[in-house]
């Protein structure tokens, strides 16, 4: 294909086609939401600020909530009563409940099909599209980035002005291409990859960027696999990741309840397919790494770029940071992080909690058990999730092996809602950041994927899941 | 809206840790607030209370006066994480007026702004000063946008203009945007067309 005259990336084809008033020196740009998720933790101080002032939403079409973090995964009582952690919890999905019905925005609530975690449930219907720029009160919204979308968290003031406008006040940020040459070897997963390019950026060698992920092993990846890699750039400090969209972005997308239907999709295509980085682009930053060098990844300290091949030695603590996470791990210098006993697995959360998680970590737990003395917990990103897991007996697989089932939500990813690890135990999870006490006060996290997790839960001490799969397959 | 802020002198309180995200900053489980109000209490709670809920005599948190104290000099990429508003909400509430740090994570440095927090950053050789000097009484002038500690001399810092002359002159940012209603219904017009 010929070089265009003026060649763009897909960030900027995206960008200069929401800009509403441009930028200058005095004020940022205006650019134009077409997509608004919300949840019930970072919206009610911006309804608010709505009410404080007599506004309404002004664009309930473009908005949807959804109840995913505060809300408890165990089901009602017989008196249908929710086990909710505190009254405040409670109250806040209230309160979420009330805005939506004044304000007359969609919500996916209780007794809704649709309901699940607001990273999982909006591509499931087809909310999330390529082209589109999608904001949430919530720093993994650049999952949605997987679609070729312009996706990003924001901070509840922010959830206030989009509601009241449909706008944001942006600075232009730069851009930043990752390249993942070669092929994955197998066994390797969308979730490795992503630990793998952040260690490589470093907590904050995203900051200030957009990131575009390209190459062959991001291409290969399907589209949860790329939603998995694009979640978790704010890891890396970028609020945004894509991935240009391809034929199985539209293959995926087609049907979907809330997609253009019949010859709307088709020509949505043809504008989507337009999307993509032109040859001849250039960015701001380059990073390439060779896919086919990784292998399954975890985390041993408290901020997801402290990422290593499993089974490498630990670090030596040759400053501050890395002594202060080894000995809030609890780990030793030079030995390797698959001595520890695991107390807590925990499949699920916005990076992998979607069907295809499920599958990975049911293939290694079939036919075997958790380890005594381990508390396995599996909890569906969703409850389109949930139908499709029960429907394939995944949740059988799950309970037989001595794992917990669970209602869809954020559970034990940010652990608000009362589901928790312990003080000083330590969990494999396949969530996306293991601060100090995210998954409770003193809890220990190491990051991983869904096969990983599961294996680590067979062993009781984290495990690479090759050997598992091998014995599956071979 | 954010309290209008032009210069501030305080000394400042060092937390040279790096990465210090919006988790230990306000911890989740207190996120299920519907309102802005009194999260100063929740402040960098688990480094600040034991697991009986008593204030930890150690921690130099618990031991400062919030209102001389209003500068944070915190290690590289503060405020990393999750977007909660909640963090300068917080620590707002706790008495800062302005973070200090090498280089502040996105999200945060939005919120920030939005309500009358300074984030600052500077050079790595100043914050390496500012890092070995706790309590150092220091001037944070955002007219100039200069820092100035001890005798050395000040040291220019960048904020985003916009977010500078809101903070300056107390504009209402919120107002500002629903005031280009016209604009935003003009570009839905063109693009729907």
């Amino acid at each position: 294909m010929p070089t265009p005259p003026n060649p763009r990336t897909m960030f900027d084809k995206i960008w200069d086609a929401h800009i509403v008033q441009a930028e200058s020196e005095d004020a940022p740009a205006i650019l134009y939401v077409d997509l608004h998720l919300v949840h019930e933790v970072t919206s009610p101080q911006a309804f608010s600020d709505l009410d404080a002032r007599g506004l309404k939403v002004r664009r309930p079409d473009r908005t949807f909530a959804t109840l995913d973090h505060s809300t408890p995964t165990l089901p009602p009582n017989q008196a249908g009563e929710r086990p909710y952690v505190t009254p405040e919890a409670a109250a806040q999905v209230e309160t979420l409940r009330r805005n939506c019905a004044q304000h007359g925005v969609r919500l996916a609530d209780w007794d809704s099909a649709d309901r699940g975690i607001v990273h999982v449930m909006a591509p499931e219907l087809g909310l999330t599209q390529p082209g589109m720029v999608v904001v949430c009160g919530d720093s993994h919204t650049a999952t949605h980035g997987a679609f070729g979308a312009l996706a990003f968290g924001i901070g509840t003031s922010e959830v206030g002005h989009v509601l009241a406008t449909q706008c944001l006040l942006q600075r232009r940020p730069r851009r930043m291409r990752v390249s993942v040459d070669g092929k994955l070897q197998a066994g390797v997963s969308a979730k490795d990859v992503a630990l793998a390019v952040i260690a490589t950026l470093g907590f904050s060698g995203g900051t200030g960027y957009v990131i575009e992920y390209a190459g062959e092993a991001v291409r290969s990846l399907s589209m949860e696999g790329r939603m998995t890699l694009c979640n978790m750039s704010i890891e890396a400090g970028a609020r945004a990741g894509m991935v240009a969209p391809d034929e199985q972005t539209i293959a995926w997308l087609r049907g979907r309840r809330l997609v253009p239907q019949g010859a709307a999709f088709e020509a949505a295509a043809e504008r989507w397919r337009a999307l993509a980085t032109d040859d001849g682009a250039t960015f701001d930053h380059e990073v390439r790494i060779d896919g086919a060098a990784i292998t399954p990844m975890a985390t041993w300290g408290t901020t997801p770029d402290a990422a290593a091949p499993i089974g490498a030695p630990l670090p030596r603590a040759a400053n501050d940071s890395t002594r202060r996470a080894l000995d809030y791990m609890g780990f030793a210098e030079n030995e390797a992080t698959t001595h520890y006993p695991v107390d807590v697995v925990f499949v699920g959360s916005c990076t992998n909690g979607r069907l295809s998680d499920l599958r990975a970590a049911a293939d290694v737990l079939r036919g075997r058990r958790v380890k005594d003395g381990v508390r396995m917990l599996v909890v569906p990103g969703s409850e389109s999730v949930r139908r499709d897991a029960e429907a394939e007996g995944l949740d059988r697989v799950f309970l037989d092996a001595g794992a917990e089932w669970r209602l869809p939500g954020c559970s034990m990813c940010i652990a608000m809602n009362g589901d928790l690890v312990a003080p000083g135990q330590l969990a494999v999870s396949t969530s996306n950041r293991n601060f100090e006490g995210r998954q409770g006060k003193g809890a220990r996290t190491i990051l991983a994927s869904p096969a990983t997790a599961a294996a680590s839960a067979v062993q009781g001490v984290l495990a690479d899941p090759r050997t598992f799969l091998e014995a599956a397959h071979g | 809206m954010a309290e209008p802020l032009k210069k501030l002198v305080s000394r400042t309180i060092v937390i040279a840790q790096e990465s210090i995200d919006t988790d230990q900053i306000i911890p989740a489980r207190f996120l299920t607030t519907t309102t802005r109000e009194g999260l100063g209490a929740k402040a960098f709670y688990d480094w600040r209370y034991d697991a009986s809920g008593k204030p930890k005599p150690e921690e130099q948190l618990n031991t400062i006066d919030a209102g001389e104290h209003r500068v944070l000099v915190a290690g590289d990429n503060f405020g990393c994480g999750s977007s909660r508003e909640h963090a300068p909400w917080a620590l707002m509430d706790y008495g800062f007026r302005a973070v200090v740090s090498s280089s502040i994570a996105d999200i945060f440095t939005s919120n920030a702004l939005k309500n009358g927090l300074l984030p600052v950053v500077v050079d790595p050789e100043t914050h390496a000063r500012l890092l070995a000097d706790p309590g150092a009484r220091v001037t944070v002038d955002l007219e100039a946008c200069e820092l100035t500690f001890g005798n050395a001399p000040p040291v220019k810092f960048a904020v985003e203009p916009f977010a500078r002359r809101c903070l300056l002159d107390g504009v209402d940012t919120f107002g500002w945007l629903t005031d280009r209603i016209p604009a935003i219904e003009a570009f839905e017009e063109k693009n729907a067309a």
